[in-house]
């Protein structure tokens, strides 16, 4: 491979990792707050075809992220109302999410599947992409690219620098504590559960709009199942999100490159990467006590009666 | 009521409404009710007033407006609109090539379909069952090879579309690298690889072919992300034979060339497009069709291709030089009064070895054993399931 293909293979990683890091970390707030969402598959299809829509309709990108964002903050919102006031099971409510999201999307999207979008802009950091190696490699991205780093940047601070981060984790990791230093833990919880279904509603809006840009029933096609492994994968660190999401990105689109070089790996067993990576960690994490003490929140999935 | 008791009512009560939902809509199988056209015309005759024809269609994927299941329904619509109600069809979208298949197809049976369509190769095993217990039902499966006294088989030689668009990316290639992106590793697709491969060396001896495997008919973000990983191998000229125009938009967005699949696409890529390979199973159902209706209908396999109007090459882009559309029209020619073969040595395989000598014409045996890749081709043929 010569270097002109490593900068192209970057640039893919790049782009492929973009939709699993944004849903990841909006799945990472959720999870910080003690809150699991199984319906983020459901919530990024609903976005996906919402985000579709409104472009074509308005013909503007910036409006369809911002109805697919909305899209996923309604949906996560009536999901946090069911598990945190009604306190049904997260899991069992997350899955049903998924399944009502996957069906209202096909419902919804019939009508889109004729639809087109116009041409795609292309963009380039001017200067910097004109570089040799890094121009290609880097800076020729869609600006949700960099909105991704610097997602992952706002919230490492938000969670460890800022008092409003420190009240968010305390929430996540003991509920009760929380409340009686008077914390509202509920309306707290549901704010990141809102907040995470906006992000995976912005993902899902991302890749209909930008990455595949067309609507067809299952175009998530298990995204949001990655981003789900991968925020257990990262041990709760919005910093290895990030990496975890360019590495499975880039696993998959090295095993396209690799195939056109004539190496063969199985396909199939790459699908399954993300789910075996992180089997591993959970292991390990159960195996070595000081790495859940720092990382995993220790309420997740947990319900909270306030005064029970 | 308690307060408590009240909570897990509500509680009860959501869960079970957002189950519910979800399981109704969940399993949003779109059934179309079978059409009805009103005909003007007054009925006469104890033809006109017979029980109209029952007929189903099973589709592998959703109908949208490309692609293979979009090409199926169209020729369900040319049915109705030449048999009007003398046939009534229904179709079911996005059944898996596996146990809901039969199920489906079973449920077909039960609801009264003398007549059952199956369009993908993994309703075969199904069909099979289903028509075993179902004498009096007529099935027909695209794309198989296994035959009962009520069940056939039909099939496009789609491999036909191949060679054409081949000619043109041979032509129109700067690079000389075209690449493929591939669905599943069957003889089918291996064989329009081949096609394509040979297609363009027929006008450019360089052509090398690059091949990536996606392993599914459909999946339109993976598709694309195959089509970018192939253009960065430097193909400019893209093909696909999976069921979106993800492969055909990446071409567009990245201002490489590419054409569509089993249906016009040209208006998903208008800049890319440089023509569509199509399949047009009109001809053939109105055929099956008719052979119900007078009982002439007999257990057969079929292979249509150019000749006889089900595949075609259309929308050829204006950027698309004029020697290369010449040569088309000669090879569509050719097909259709049966002067030319595609697959006449001498053709070498991947390794060079000469797999059909001089002269000599594959017959419909050789062309459905295919699994093996013709020199040009690179990469390494997957192990096929």
């Amino acid at each position: 491979m010569d270097s002109a293909a490593i900068a192209l293979l970057i640039a893919a990683t790049l782009n492929a990792g973009t939709v699993l890091a944004i849903a990841a970390l909006g799945l990472l707030i959720n999870e910080r707050a003690g809150i699991v969402n199984l319906g983020a598959e459901g919530l990024m299809l609903v976005a996906a075809v919402a985000g579709f829509a409104t472009a074509v309709h308005s013909g503007s990108d910036l409006l369809a992220f911002a109805a697919g964002a909305a899209a996923g903050a309604v949906l996560a919102a009536a999901f946090g109302v069911l598990v945190i006031w009604l306190n049904t099971n997260q899991y069992a409510s997350g899955l049903a999410l998924s399944l009502f999201g996957a069906g209202l999307s096909a419902f919804v999207g019939v009508r889109y599947t004729q639809e087109k979008l116009g041409p795609r802009a292309h963009y380039e950091i001017p200067g910097l992409a004109d570089l040799p190696f890094i121009g290609p490699a880097l800076f020729k991205h869609h600006p949700m690219v960099y909105v991704a780093l610097a997602l992952t940047v706002a919230l490492s601070w938000f969670l460890y620098r800022s008092r409003a981060g420190l009240v968010l984790r305390a929430v996540g990791e003991s509920p009760e504590s929380a409340h009686a230093l008077g914390y509202p833990v509920r309306r707290l919880r549901l704010l990141a559960v809102v907040a995470g279904g906006a992000l995976c509603g912005l993902a899902g809006a991302y890749l209909s709009v930008i990455y595949t840009p067309l609507w067809v029933e299952g175009l998530v096609a298990g995204k949001g199942w990655i981003a789900l492994a991968l925020t257990t994968f990262a041990t709760w660190r919005p910093a290895r999100v990030l990496l975890g999401a360019y590495l499975f990105g880039g696993v998959t689109m090295l095993q396209f490159h690799l195939q056109g070089q004539g190496v063969q790996i199985p396909s199939q067993l790459l699908t399954a990467l993300p789910y075996l990576a992180t089997v591993v960690v959970l292991v390990l994490i159960s195996r070595n006590p000081t790495w859940i003490r720092i990382n995993m929140p220790a309420s997740l999935g947990k319900p909270f009666h306030p005064g029970s | 009521m308690t307060d408590q008791k009240k909570r897990s009512l509500l509680k009860l009560a959501s869960f079970a409404s957002l189950v519910a939902t979800a399981a109704l809509v969940g399993c949003g199988k779109k059934e179309e009710p079978a059409a009805t056209t009103p005909t003007a015309e007054p009925a006469s005759g104890p033809a006109a007033a017979a029980e109209p024809l029952k007929i189903a269609f099973a589709y592998v994927g959703p109908v949208g407006d490309a692609g293979w299941t979009f090409a199926h329904d169209r020729a369900r619509k040319e049915l109705e609109a030449e048999f009007g109600n003398k046939i009534a069809t229904s179709y079911v979208e996005n059944v898996p090539e596996a146990a809901d298949a039969e199920r489906v197809i079973r449920d077909m049976v039960g609801q009264g379909n003398k007549l059952v369509f199956g369009t993908t190769f993994g309703y075969m095993e199904p069909m099979l069952k289903v028509a075993a217990d179902h004498k009096d039902v007529k099935f027909e499966h695209a794309t198989g090879y296994k035959t009962a006294d009520n069940l056939r088989t039909y099939d496009a030689r789609t491999y036909e579309g191949a060679y054409m668009a081949g000619v043109i990316a041979g032509k129109v290639t700067k690079t000389n690298t075209l690449g493929v992106v591939a669905s599943i590793p069957i003889p089918e697709v291996i064989r329009n690889i081949n096609s394509f491969t040979l297609g363009a060396q027929s006008v450019n001896p360089q052509i090398k072919t690059r091949v990536v495997w996606v392993n599914k008919w459909f999946d339109p973000p993976k598709e694309g992300e195959a089509a970018q990983s192939l253009i960065n191998q430097g193909a400019d000229v893209l093909m696909q034979n999976t069921d979106s125009s993800a492969v055909l938009q990446t071409a567009e967005k990245a201002g490489k060339f590419g054409f569509g699949w089993d249906s016009d696409m040209s208006s998903f890529g208008p800049n890319a497009h440089l023509g569509s390979a199509i399949i047009n199973w009109g001809p053939y159902y109105k055929k099956v069709v008719n052979e119900v209706l007078n009982n002439s209908w007999q257990t057969q396999a079929t292979w249509w291709g150019v000749k006889e109007g089900a595949i075609d090459l259309v929308s050829v882009s204006d950027k698309v030089p004029a020697d290369a559309r010449e040569a088309v029209e000669k090879v569509k020619a050719g097909l259709k009064d049966g002067s030319f073969s595609i697959w006449k040595g001498p053709i070498a395989d991947q390794s060079g070895k000469e797999v059909l000598a001089q002269g000599a014409v594959a017959d419909d045996k050789f062309l459905h054993g295919i699994n093996w890749y013709v020199k040009g081709v690179e990469g390494k043929l997957p192990s096929a399931k």
